[in-house]
């Protein structure tokens, strides 16, 4: 009989590889977004909509939030592997936890390219 | 063999010496044990936070009245205060990831470098927290 449990990391080397390309890409992004929004003296309504609608910054807020989506997910579930101990409460949680990803990442869609 | 040989020895119970009490007051935790647990709730809580981020995002970028009200909003001092600890929370978890990237690739895993480090996550951190809370506001 196989003794994995359901609910545990199967993919660690994957996983953690992933967190970690993805944390780059949000670093090089946020680092961006300072120097984008520090650079701005006037902001106002049309300055923020301009910004958003240039296509290199729909795509890389899109590769943010997909970056954040995959690295929330292993953040989320190495927490609850840690201290969610039953594991029909921990099924329960990481599948809360992947839809409310999947979520965001759909809004995230909608408002850019609304 | 005697059969007492084969027996396995009865497990010594030990004593158990985790409760609220000493997790709070009794047991110190390194620098770097709390760059660590900071870098899990500074993580856990941007999760959270990012609905509400999120809906800032959806109403500042619908119409230029919903931005005016959206920079109203965000100039109360609750949702100031609120803002700033997101902006607190990204700062550490930003700081600290990078010091965990590397750790991975090795650099400064002694223990002096490693205690120096996590310090210097602080130091980066909170002043990155603050120019950023005095800038936007």
């Amino acid at each position: 009989m196989s003794r994995r449990i359901v609910t545990g990391a199967h993919y660690g080397l994957r996983d953690w590889l992933a967190q970690r390309i993805t944390a780059v890409i949000m670093a090089i992004y946020s680092v961006i977004a300072v120097v984008v929004l520090f650079s701005t003296t006037n902001f106002t309504y049309s300055v923020w909509r301009d910004l958003f609608a240039q296509g290199w910054m729909r795509v890389a807020t899109l590769l943010f939030m997909a970056s954040l989506a995959w690295h929330a997910w292993v953040g989320v579930r190495d927490i609850l592997m840690d201290y969610i101990k039953p594991d029909g409460l921990r099924l329960g949680m990481q599948i809360a936890a992947l839809l409310t990803i999947a979520a965001y990442l759909g809004w995230t869609i909608q408002i850019l390219w609304r | 063999m005697s059969e007492a040989a084969l027996k396995t020895p009865p497990r010594k119970r030990r004593p158990k010496y985790l409760n609220l009490q000493a997790l709070i007051f009794e047991i110190r935790l390194p620098v770097m044990g709390w760059v660590s647990i900071l870098h899990r709730i500074s993580g856990a809580l941007l999760f959270l936070a990012l609905v509400w981020l999120l809906w800032m995002l959806d109403r500042s970028l619908s119409s230029e009245a919903a931005f005016e009200r959206i920079r109203h909003y965000a100039g109360l001092w609750p949702v100031k205060i609120a803002l700033l600890g997101l902006v607190w929370a990204y700062c550490h978890h930003f700081c600290a990831g990078i010091r965990y990237l590397l750790l991975d690739l090795d650099k400064g895993v002694e223990k002096g470098a490693a205690r120096l480090s996590a310090w210097l996550v602080y130091a980066f951190s909170i002043p990155l927290a603050v120019l950023l809370g005095w800038k936007l506001w």
